[in-house]
């Protein structure tokens, strides 16, 4: 079998070099890409695949960067050195033989110009069109991504649209001049699974139709496996290994692809056995939660969370799994009371903790703790660690003065932190050990049950897998409760004794994880489990590796 | 849009009736005006009849009353001094000042908006920190210090620009300039840090990933964005150059308008002046909030749409 298809590349890297001033982030890369053909550029935060993504349309250099050698061509008969491109050559190529799909579809179209304004821009401006054209064609590139009434979305704003809509806009404008080159920069990691899943398929249905290259960046490696032909793992600015995705998904050769695979959440790597019979310390009945509909309000008020009824164990972790925006931080928030419920019961340790004041919440409040998503805003950046770590217990009296230090090195001992952590500051550390800080923090009281609310949805793979391991282990030695809230259920399962399943504020399905799993009966959890991008499936693309392979060879004989 | 004008419409007369009440209240703490402009020489009768005369007999209470009647039927009485109702008094020095107002914020608009976006774009090099000494220096300048030093200048020692009145193109060039002196300063800096803020977005990079010209980039982009911020800092702005600057700059060059006048009215405190001028300016400031907070719907789908 040979490694890559004869036809010559239509996108060349060579030996790129970029730097930010002094330092350099990308060291030499080299790959190559062919028409009809997705190569996935893999790595975690800080690996360069952005950089390298940005340096292929020379954007780079309105960040900061600057690329410092090697070279990039681009086509596949008389190639184009873009790195000495001249500005009025590279913007005749941007959008027209090279298109971006970037991340965040919230913020990358322009809010106050219509989609079709968006869109008839480059058209008018690659493609000579004009008016009525214009329109016929933005409206024709809206249909070519699915997106239903185009006629209508082309007089639209984007923040009338959902997330998944607006990421079509982003590939519809990509797409609109047909380009040879489509680089999309982690364009589902904003998204929710199904959605994800939807965009994934638009994009290898249009490549299949359209025939182009695609640069696909991301983190995610069940995602590669389901889409990408080749492979190249960055890290640190270098490239460790590139291959076909079959290959070198079943043999990885270098050691930090194996510790990535190793760590990359995939669905079915077992659970920890549910607890039988453990002794409820949580339990929250026909919870109902509503947002608005005050005085001056026009809107009614909306039921973020609706008749929700679950229980939490002693050790047990319960794995709360839904979409954004299915009220399972409000359900997590209520819970703690941090915002008030509108109606039902909650019971912490046996005792109803809804209805009480602020001053008799106070005394139950040390009971639950909550860590957060963002490790780098849920840190005061000006209070040392050893201040942050031990502000819950100073502020309940647990501890004062001298002994406060002493707590700090404890705590951060149990998370596996130096002691000589204590005296320095939030920013010293990176967004994995601002984690670990954020759990010493929330065990300074000795809490009961951990709210952990998408704790290592912002983490990469590898720092995601020791915080869970870490919170495993806490558990097991301090008896503690968790609710374990993401939106991703393979790090749901990997932690959770039993999961809910949420669905706009109602929680549709409650059981052991494995069952929930393996036999999932509401149609929701269903569709959510088959969209999640899993590594088995890299069977589908490895066919399709040596479909193409056959059909170069066939070319060229 | 229509509950949204109509909002607009219901807090901006509730705005007035507020600053009527107060001006009413603030006129009537200074004490009895008859006393201060005719003083001496007035027989006990006299001054009864005058007080009759000018309806400052009767309560407060009643004297309010009575004013805000009269302000609902459009009535404000007489000017103490010249005896001629005050909305004719007003009236002559409106079209002044709004003369004077409407050349400063051209100036300022046409002036810090480029300023701003120049210094944005340019902020690494000597023309961005040589943009923005411009505007901490005009920052930095009192209006007042400012008319002084181009009095001195350009009227005493050169004899280029008269200084007193309104009567040719030559008269506007000193007042305009010391009326929207800081004005530009201020907009400047926040052109620039609106457009620093906006080039820095997303969408900014999807622009070019189209690729468009840097200009169009920073134009429709960049600025379409920005200028919705923008233009409510413009509105502010102006607002209180209306009510405040022309105050200054119009005694300083003798500027036959509003503020002046208001400045003459308070000294011998001719209530029936003092209260409408007031009142007028607290319309004209009214009235540009509420432009300013339609154009800014207009300019923000996100505005415009919701509150549809």
């Amino acid at each position: 079998m040979m490694m890559t298809p004869l036809n010559p590349p239509v996108l060349s890297v060579r030996d790129l070099r970029v730097g930010f001033g002094e330092t350099e982030a990308v060291h030499g890369l080299s790959f190559d890409i062919h028409r009809g053909e997705t190569l996935a550029l893999v790595g975690e935060s800080g690996s360069g695949k952005s950089v390298t993504a940005l340096s292929i349309l020379r954007l780079i250099e309105r960040e900061g960067g600057q690329i410092t050698g090697g070279s990039i061509r681009l086509g596949d008969t008389t190639p184009e050195e873009i790195t000495t491109l001249p500005p009025a050559a590279l913007r005749a190529l941007r959008g027209d033989r090279i298109a971006m799909v970037f991340q965040e579809p919230m913020t990358s179209l322009n809010p106050v110009m219509t989609i079709g304004a968006q869109l008839a821009e480059a058209l008018r401006l690659h493609r000579g069109l004009r008016g009525g054209a214009a329109r016929d064609a933005a409206r024709a590139a809206l249909e070519r991504v699915k997106l239903p009434d185009p006629e209508k979305r082309l007089d639209q704003y984007p923040h009338e649209l959902s997330g998944g809509q607006r990421q079509r806009v982003m590939i519809a404008m990509a797409l609109s001049c047909e380009p040879e080159v489509l680089i999309a920069d982690e364009p589902t990691t904003a998204l929710d699974v199904t959605t994800q899943a939807e965009i994934l398929r638009l994009i290898a249905s249009l490549q299949a139709d359209m025939g182009m290259a695609v640069l696909f960046i991301t983190h995610d490696l069940g995602i590669v496996a389901e889409i990408a032909d080749r492979v190249v793992v960055m890290k640190d600015g270098v490239k460790v290994e590139e291959g076909h995705t079959a290959d070198l998904f079943a043999h990885p050769r270098a050691p930090y692809t194996r510790q990535l695979l190793a760590a990359s959440p995939r669905l079915g790597e077992g659970s920890p056995t549910p607890l039988d019979g453990a002794k409820p310390v949580l339990q929250v009945t026909n919870l109902t939660t509503r947002y608005g509909g005050g005085m001056f309000s026009r809107a009614g008020s909306v039921a973020a969370v609706r008749d929700v009824t679950v229980t939490l164990g002693q050790g047990e972790t319960l794995g709360l799994v839904g979409e954004s925006g299915c009220g399972k931080s409000s359900l997590a928030r209520s819970i703690m009371r941090l915002v008030e419920p509108s109606a039902g019961e909650i019971a912490l340790l046996g005792t109803r903790i809804d209805g009480l004041s602020r001053a008799a919440l106070k005394t139950h409040r040390a009971h639950i703790q909550m860590v957060f998503q963002d490790p780098y805003a849920s840190l005061n950046p000006r209070m040392s660690i050893c201040d942050a770590v031990t502000e819950p217990a100073y502020l309940r009296g647990m501890v004062a003065g001298k002994a406060r230090r002493d707590l700090a090195v404890d705590l951060l001992e149990r998370v596996a932190l130096p002691a000589d952590a204590v005296d320095r500051y939030p920013h010293q550390f990176s967004g994995g050990q601002r984690q670990r800080i954020c759990i010493a923090r929330a065990l300074s009281v000795r809490p009961r049950i951990i709210v952990a609310d998408e704790a290592v949805s912002a983490l990469d793979v590898s720092n995601a897998r020791r915080v869970t391991d870490l919170l495993a282990d806490i558990q097991q030695r301090d008896g503690v409760s968790m609710l374990f809230i993401s939106h991703d259920i393979a790090v749901v399962e990997r932690v959770s004794h039993r999961i809910a399943v949420m669905l706009k504020g109602e929680i549709v399905e409650t059981g052991p994880t494995q069952q929930i799993l393996t036999a999932p009966q509401h149609p929701y959890t269903q569709r959510l489990l088959s969209a999640v991008p899993r590594l088995e499936h890299q069977r589908a693309a490895q066919r399709r590796a040596d479909m193409s392979t056959e059909a170069n060879t066939l070319e060229t004989a | 849009m229509i509950p949204y004008v109509t909002r607009i419409l219901v807090k901006s007369v509730v705005t007035l009736f507020a600053i009527a009440t107060v001006t009413f209240i603030a006129t009537r703490l200074s004490g009895n005006p008859i006393d201060t402009f005719l003083g001496d020489g007035l027989t006990t009768e006299g001054r009864a009849e005058l007080i009759r005369y000018f309806q400052l007999d009767g309560s407060l209470w009643q004297q309010y009353l009575a004013f805000l009647r009269g302000a609902l039927s459009g009535e404000f009485g007489l000017s103490f001094v010249d005896r001629r109702p005050v909305t004719e008094v007003v009236g002559d020095r409106l079209w002044a000042s709004g003369q004077l107002l409407l050349a400063s914020v051209g100036l300022t608009v046409a002036l810090s908006i480029p300023l701003g976006i120049l210094a944005a774009l340019y902020r690494r090099s000597w023309v961005g920190s040589a943009v923005m000494m411009l505007a901490f220096t005009g920052y930095a300048v009192p209006s007042f210090i400012l008319s002084i030093v181009m009095i001195l200048v350009f009227s005493y020692w050169l004899n280029w620009l008269p200084v007193v009145g309104n009567a040719t193109f030559a008269h506007f060039i000193m007042p305009t300039i010391a009326m929207s002196g800081v004005l530009i300063a201020a907009l400047t800096r926040f052109t620039r840090n609106a457009m620093l803020d906006v080039l820095g977005q997303d969408f900014i990079r999807t622009a070019r990933a189209k690729g468009l010209r840097e200009a169009r980039v920073v134009l429709r982009h960049g600025l379409g964005n920005a200028g919705v911020t923008v233009i409510s800092v413009i509105g502010l702005q102006v607002a209180g150059l209306a009510a405040a600057g022309s105050v200054v700059v119009e005694s300083i060059f003798s500027w036959p308008g509003i503020g002046q006048l208001l400045v003459n009215a308070a000294l011998i405190r001719d209530y029936p002046v003092l209260q409408f001028g007031v009142i007028t300016v607290a319309v004209a400031v009214v009235i540009i909030n509420a432009v300013t907070d339609l154009s800014y719907a207009l300019a923000d789908p996100r505005i415009r749409l919701a509150r549809s």
